[in-house]
């Protein structure tokens, strides 16, 4: 037995395994140097909406993968990301760099401020709430004077592209690096998180919160805490988005669709694992795209029947999500560790 | 403002409220028999609505004749609801059987909008038309008749449930799923009836409401929320919870609209349903 | 030195008296065996003390703090561990990480907290499943789990719910050393137990309930001759 210990004692601390490792690093390594192939601009605006939409997924994936609630308004910190850097930028002529932040630390006081009364509601409450609530800021924004009520807020454009304003109107190339970075960002961030004692305090939570608390696991806090968290991965995504398009109205930012989006990806990826979301946002924003050209304006419709049928057979036929279709060997930490 | 313009909201806000509890009561029946909510009511009230309307535009029948077909229509609906999807995510996590439902919700919302286009409709010259006035209040027919309906399915699904042996073979496959197995319910098809009935309660909510509102494919959005709402405020599963809830609700908004803001008619209800839960997480009436 | 001091303890529900003014103290380094027939409000008592449910009255001392309607959390913070009758693994986790989480209550750094863990696993001898998850465990092992997971945490006090129930008659030799052996390493411990041979064997004393009352206290000798005892309990089981 004491022979086992030793060797259990030498094995690596969570880590994914070597040959996931090298994909990754070859992975990240194409999409850096992608833009040197000269892609049209098609692709590229593909490749920022794969980017966005897998940042948001890993939001949503934190709070329904890591900590087990559903959101089903989880669209708002999006809103909220982009509706504040733009109110500076427009208003005060502050950088959007800082906007982001400022947007970042607003989602996490607005998930704070509706996690604490909220959290303490499980299950099909938490979500309903989530949906009304979700829907009531977009209610408000539509009427809000202050922040242009329906119209929204127009970003006024630079006369030449900046990094400092965060536009470029002649190449999509520097909105690509911009969105890439972030995307490396968040999902090394949410990696270390599920990996760190808070990760695997939520996952406890999720699985049980009666015996996590039995374990010293305040379950509201960390439900707070993964709320938050979830709210800032999402917030910056809307910063971007708003600088993208340079626009910021109600009812693009705080749309009911893109909650639907970022559920729908992460259960067809897989939810709770990290590469779920990843998954579930390659396979459907191409198609998303693709449609939205062959099909035209109609497109949005048939986007979301697809969307809908997709979600169904997932939840009957996959639950784990496409993830699980793969070879476990490749997957599991088990024999590596 | 007089005395007449508040008689006129509490009227208007009792007769929209009969109708949420009607449609509230299908959710919450289904809720309680098998802890599952549907997020696709909304569509299937809009099914409903479109159901009664296709009958009375391609058929020529009034709404308030083809009331029964929409209700088998939907018991139908209800059915194939169960064994298509329901039947398959029974044990499935709750985070799934709530994506399951919302994959269900969007998907019958964007079928509509692809066959019927987003477009409003409504249903010329009903049978039932015009509004009658009683001490200063103006009461829309249509809408006093549908209350009346609503009121009436109502008892009936309230006799049904607690009187008739199916009823009560509803209620113990509520209470014990394997209980209810042992004593020779099959708890399957019991699901199968809770749909259909669920369901069937749209219908006539739908059926009634085709002769006096839009028939849209979003229209069963605020009203799906609404019944939400009303099943929290009732306590998940209470049948005659839902009725005083739904009242509330119809009260709040109408009251809401007029004393503060017409506009945010939807966040005084939403105010309502996080007190309610936050404060009374059983609802206000408790089960059953 | 009195560990834990429970006094007038009482908790019913809708009229029925779950627990009714209960009164006993558990000594550092002892174990306490708290026996009774099924509903006697054994599991109802553990849930009082940990907070799970909030009693009507009464008073529990811990250390001296008093611990009387505090969250589960805190109380679990203050020293007191325990396993649930119905056993509430991690399913989704394997068992090291089921481990883990309980370690860390008392150790963040992630690789300190992983060795603490595997020692422990170790000493409930599951070391060879660490990497299995907990839905995947036979109900032994996640009776086991359960102790490990408890454990971790580094309880001055542990609450044990009917650890030897439910499982298949081999393993049950193999729990009661592990009991034996966390006293010996010098942890309290307040067992629910239903087989009384095991109870006898191993409680330095004894806390017999019925109907939500408690019938006898004492050593195991006395409660064995004790006639409240044999009447509601005993009488039924072969005493050997």
């Amino acid at each position: 037995m004491e022979n086992t210990l030793n060797t259990a004692r030498l094995e690596p601390v969570w880590h994914t395994n070597r040959r996931i490792m090298l994909l990754l690093a070859a992975l990240a390594l194409f999409l850096v140097i992608f833009p040197l192939f000269g892609p049209n601009s098609f692709y590229l605006h593909l490749m920022i909406m794969i980017f966005m939409y897998a940042v948001m997924a890993q939001s949503w994936n934190v709070i329904a993968g890591l900590s087990g609630q559903i959101s089903l308004g989880h669209g708002l910190f999006f809103g909220i990301g982009a509706y504040t850097s733009s109110f500076l930028f427009v208003e005060y002529g502050v950088t959007p760099w800082i906007g982001i932040f400022i947007g970042m630390f607003f989602s996490a006081v607005i998930a704070v401020l509706i996690g604490i009364p909220m959290l303490r509601l499980s299950g099909h409450y938490f979500a309903i709430a989530t949906l009304l609530i979700g829907i009531s800021f977009q209610l408000v924004f539509q009427r809000w004077e202050w922040v242009g009520a329906a119209s929204g807020l127009w970003i006024p454009l630079t006369e030449e592209s900046s990094w400092l304003a965060l536009q470029f109107h002649d190449s999509k190339v520097p909105y690509y690096y911009v969105f890439l970075a972030f995307f490396i960002i968040s999902y090394f961030f949410v990696w270390r998180l599920s990996l760190s004692k808070i990760g695997f305090r939520l996952r406890a939570v999720r699985d049980d919160y009666q015996a996590a608390s039995s374990l010293g696991i305040d379950v509201s806090k960390y439900k707070i805490i993964a709320y938050a968290i979830s709210a800032i991965v999402m917030a910056p995504m809307g910063s971007l988005f708003a600088q993208y398009i340079l626009i910021v109205d109600p009812d693009r930012m705080f749309n009911l669709e893109i909650s639907i989006l970022v559920l729908l990806m992460t259960v067809l990826g897989g939810i709770g694992n990290i590469w779920g979301p990843l998954i579930g946002v390659a396979i459907l924003i191409p198609i998303s795209e693709y449609s939205r050209i062959y099909l035209g304006g109609t497109g949005g419709a048939v986007d979301l029947i697809f969307y809908g049928l997709i979600l169904m057979l997932i939840c009957i036929f996959r639950p784990a999500g496409l993830i699980s279709l793969f070879p476990k060997h490749i997957l599991e930490r088990k024999k590596q560790r | 403002m007089t005395f007449e313009i508040i008689l006129q909201a509490i009227v208007s806000g009792l007769l929209t409220g009969l109708i949420y509890a009607l449609i509230a009561a299908g959710l919450s029946l289904i809720f309680g028999l098998m802890n599952i909510v549907n997020f696709a009511h909304g569509e299937h009230l809009m099914v409903s609505m479109f159901s009664s309307f296709w009958l009375w535009s391609l058929l020529g029948l009034d709404p308030l004749v083809s009331i029964p077909i929409t209700v088998l229509l939907m018991a139908l609906c209800g059915v194939l609801t169960h064994y298509l999807l329901i039947r398959y995510i029974l044990k499935a996590k709750m985070l799934i059987q709530i994506c399951a439902t919302f994959g269900l919700s969007i998907f019958i919302r964007a079928l509509a909008q692809f066959l019927w286009t987003p477009d409003f409709r409504t249903v010329d010259k009903p049978l039932l038309e015009g509004r009658i006035e009683a001490a200063g209040v103006f009461i829309g027919q249509p809408q006093l008749f549908a209350s009346v309906v609503c009121l009436l399915a109502f008892v009936m699904l309230y006799l049904f449930v607690t009187k008739t042996e199916t009823g009560l073979a509803l209620q113990a496959t509520a209470q014990d799923r394997e209980a209810a197995e042992i004593l020779g319910i099959p708890s399957n098809r019991m699901f199968a009836i809770g749909w259909a009935i669920g369901l069937g309660c749209v219908g006539v909510a739908g059926g009634m409401m085709t002769n006096y509102f839009f028939i849209f494919t979003d229209v069963g959005v605020n009203f799906a929320l609404f019944a939400f709402v009303a099943v929290a405020l009732g306590g998940f599963g209470s049948i005659i919870g839902c009725l005083y809830a739904g009242i509330i609700i119809g009260l709040v908004e109408s009251l809401g609209g007029l004393l503060i803001d017409p506009s945010f008619k939807l966040l005084y209800v939403f105010a309502i349903y996080l007190l309610v839960v936050i404060y009374k997480p059983q609802g206000l009436f408790g089960r059953y | 030195m009195k560990i834990l001091s429970v006094e007038n303890l009482s908790k019913s529900f809708g009229g029925i008296h779950a627990n009714r003014d209960i009164s006993f103290d558990i000594s550092a380094g002892e174990i306490l065996g708290i026996i009774g027939p099924n509903g006697a409000g054994k599991s109802t008592l553990f849930d009082l003390i940990t907070g799970y449910t909030k009693a009507d009255s009464g008073k529990i001392l811990f250390n001296d703090n008093n611990i009387f309607g505090m969250r589960p959390d805190k109380i679990s913070n203050l020293g007191i561990g325990r396993t649930f009758q119905k056993l509430k693994p991690f399913a989704d986790l394997t068992l090291l990480e089921n481990v883990m989480i309980g370690s860390f209550a008392k150790e963040s750094n992630i690789k300190n907290a992983r060795d603490k863990a595997l020692e422990i696993i170790d000493f409930v001898d599951l070391i060879e499943k660490r990497h299995h998850f907990a839905r995947e465990l036979s109900t032994g092992q996640r009776k086991r789990l359960e102790l490990a997971r408890a454990m971790a945490i580094e309880p001055k006090l542990l609450l044990m719910d009917e650890v030897t129930g439910g499982v298949d008659q081999k393993t049950i030799p193999g729990l009661v050393d592990l009991i034996l052996k966390m006293k010996a390493a010098g942890v309290t411990i307040a067992t629910i137990e239903h087989n009384i041979n095991i109870i006898m064997e191993i409680s330095d004393d004894i806390l017999a309930l019925d109907q939500g009352q408690r019938i006898a206290y004492g050593k195991p000798e006395e409660i064995q001759k004790n006639d409240r005892v044999i009447d509601a309990y005993l009488g039924t089981v072969d005493v050997a």
